[in-house]
């Protein structure tokens, strides 16, 4: 019998501001532990929060392009439980009243089907701190620089129904923050990290009991932990078990997952609205002010770069989806001049190196002007393409701009057609016995015999001469003998 | 709505806090009575009016997104129980 599953996200994004949600302190990652943990991140006796306007700005610019309702008042709430990441014993988060309403977000699949996800809302919250439970002499180590940095929570309704819509939303989601500049989308430093809810029913029938599995920061880990996760379910079910509501961790590098804890003997939150925050209230014209300056949107993007640079739809997609891929497109593409060959080179060679090294392409180690000079280089024939992947590797091991590079490594392509006629002059004048059965041979026969030919004279230039002259003047010296 | 025992114990796991014998009987009976304040409040007519997140009938003022806090990790840490690298030390964690 057939199994449906059922899937909803909680997804986190870190905002971009420069300082935390309610208090003064620095945002920034990467910081000595503790150095960026004031008084109220603390939770310091007497310290009383302030909402960082810029957070409220961003959440509603996130609202805005999924087409959903801005509350023009909301209201934070405390979530209370214990953890030693966070000072306070509550959460600051919103429930009832969330600056965001419900909303949409547009996926499309490999096979072209077009989806729509809809969004039950997306609240403003504080981050926790961060708990290292390496040994120290037996106790854990609490990290607070992350306390405080403010969040939006995007919750959808379970409207996915498996692995590739999720993760097609989740890079949706990923695209559309990194588009407006309200995130940086840096997965591996958690700015980007997603709770999925699954569930499995026979098709038609109600939702079955869900599990929710935690903190998965990056889309293959997610799309390895929905398998894995529906698996399980199907087989416990089949098997006469039932589903139990709990939340579940999944290591990403062991491809295990493990119950955390059960929903059964879960905390009871007690929300309650927060005394020390008063009601949010914004005017329609503030609201308006936002969405007249929101930035290019990922499907906007899609369209124009189809339009502007001649992409096929598919390739539009990859090079539109992530704001800091398009940047470096566009950028790469204007200084080169040549569309095609940029974009071939970003989503082939450019591509592959950022995956097998798990980098994204705002840190790639080269960047959108030293990728074009390369092909600069290629466009007017000083390298051949064998010689782009040398000089490629070379720019990817910091040894410089690409013109630096074939100079220091004498990749100059020959293209002087005075010289490669000597050399294929020299060529035929020692191959009699091919030249011979090129003579005799069937003219159909006769281009798989030019192999021979080019081989010598790329190996007589050691590899530099052009391989377009190259084959023009040798045809034309070949016809001229018979 | 009335309070058992039951809950008051729930509420203290929750809420960390240890209660003995004497002070469950004692928090239930104190609660009650607050309580019992609550069903009054509950039967007053409220038909028609707004729910509010706050009793003073003001609205928030946001404030600007600029660094404003330096570092004073080492005058928060002086009086922290337990430290070591630059980290709080808490008794072992985890879920």
């Amino acid at each position: 019998m057939e199994w449906e599953t059922v899937i909803g996200l909680e997804v986190h994004a870190q905002l971009a501001t420069k300082s935390k949600i309610f208090s003064g302190s620095s945002t920034a990652f990467g910081a000595e532990p503790n150095t960026q943990a004031s008084g109220l991140d603390l939770a310091m006796p007497g310290t009383l929060p302030v909402p960082n306007e810029q957070a409220y700005r961003y959440a509603i610019m996130f609202g805005l392009a999924i087409d959903a309702e801005i509350a023009k008042t909301s209201v934070f709430e405390r979530k209370n439980y214990f953890y030693p990441d966070l000072p306070k014993a509550y959460q600051t988060t919103q429930l009832e009243r969330p600056i965001v309403g419900a909303g949409h977000v547009d996926i499309e699949l490999a096979n072209g089907t077009k989806k729509s996800i809809r969004i039950h809302h997306a609240h403003l919250e504080e981050d926790a701190g961060k708990s290292l439970h390496e040994d120290f002499h037996g106790m854990s180590g609490i990290d607070l620089n992350r306390a405080g940095t403010p969040l939006v929570e995007i919750v959808s309704e379970p409207d996915i129904r498996n692995a590739e819509e999720a993760v097609a939303f989740a890079k949706k989601l990923h695209s559309i923050v990194t588009s407006l500049g309200i995130c940086d989308g840096e997965m591996s430093q958690g700015s980007m990290r997603f709770d999925v809810n699954i569930s499995v029913r026979r098709p038609g029938e109600a939702f079955g009991t869900r599990t929710e599995t935690k903190n998965l920061n990056s889309f293959r880990f997610m799309e390895d932990c929905i398998a894995l996760e529906v698996e399980r379910q199907i087989d416990l079910i089949e098997d006469g078990g039932k589903v139990i509501q709990e939340t579940r961790l999944y290591n990403g590098e062991t491809k295990q997952a493990r119950s955390m804890r059960s929903k059964e003997e879960a905390n009871d939150y007690r929300y309650f609205p927060c005394p020390d925050l008063l009601p949010v209230v914004l005017d329609d014209d503030y609201i308006e002010s936002i969405r007249q300056n929101l930035p290019e949107l990922p499907d906007a993007r899609h369209d124009r770069f189809m339009e502007q640079y001649g992409l096929s739809s598919y390739d539009a997609n990859i090079l539109s989806g992530d704001a800091n891929m398009a940047q470096y497109f566009e950028t790469a593409t204007k200084v080169s001049g040549d569309t095609k060959l940029t974009a071939n080179w970003i989503m082939g060679e450019l591509s592959a190196r950022l995956n097998a090294e798990d980098q994204s392409i705002k840190h790639s180690p080269v960047n959108a002007e030293q990728l074009a000079g390369m092909i600069t280089r290629l466009v007017d024939g000083t390298i051949s393409s064998k010689m782009a992947k040398q000089v490629f590797e070379a720019m990817w091991n910091g040894e410089g701009a690409a013109d630096e590079i074939i100079e220091a490594k004498g990749l100059k392509q020959v293209s002087d057609s005075g010289a490669i006629e000597a050399m294929v002059d020299e060529v035929i004048a020692n191959s009699d016995k091919q030249i011979d059965n090129y003579r005799n041979a069937d003219e159909s026969k006769r281009p798989k015999m030019l192999g021979y030919f080019v081989g010598q004279i790329m190996k007589a230039s050691k590899g530099q001469a052009n391989p377009q002259q190259v084959n023009e003047i040798l045809l034309k010296k070949l016809n001229e003998l018979i | 709505m009335t309070i058992e025992r039951a809950d008051i114990e729930k509420l203290a796991e929750l809420a960390r806090i240890e209660l003995n014998e004497a002070t469950i009987a004692e928090t239930t009976q104190s609660i009650a009575d607050v309580l019992a304040l609550v069903d009054q409040l509950q039967a007053a007519d409220t038909e028609g009016v707004e729910p509010m997140a706050h009793p003073t009938d003001a609205v928030q003022r946001l404030r600007a997104d600029e660094v404003t806090e330096t570092n004073h990790r080492e005058e928060f840490q002086a009086i922290a129980p337990a430290t070591e690298a630059g980290l709080y030390l808490v008794p072992k964690v985890i879920d």
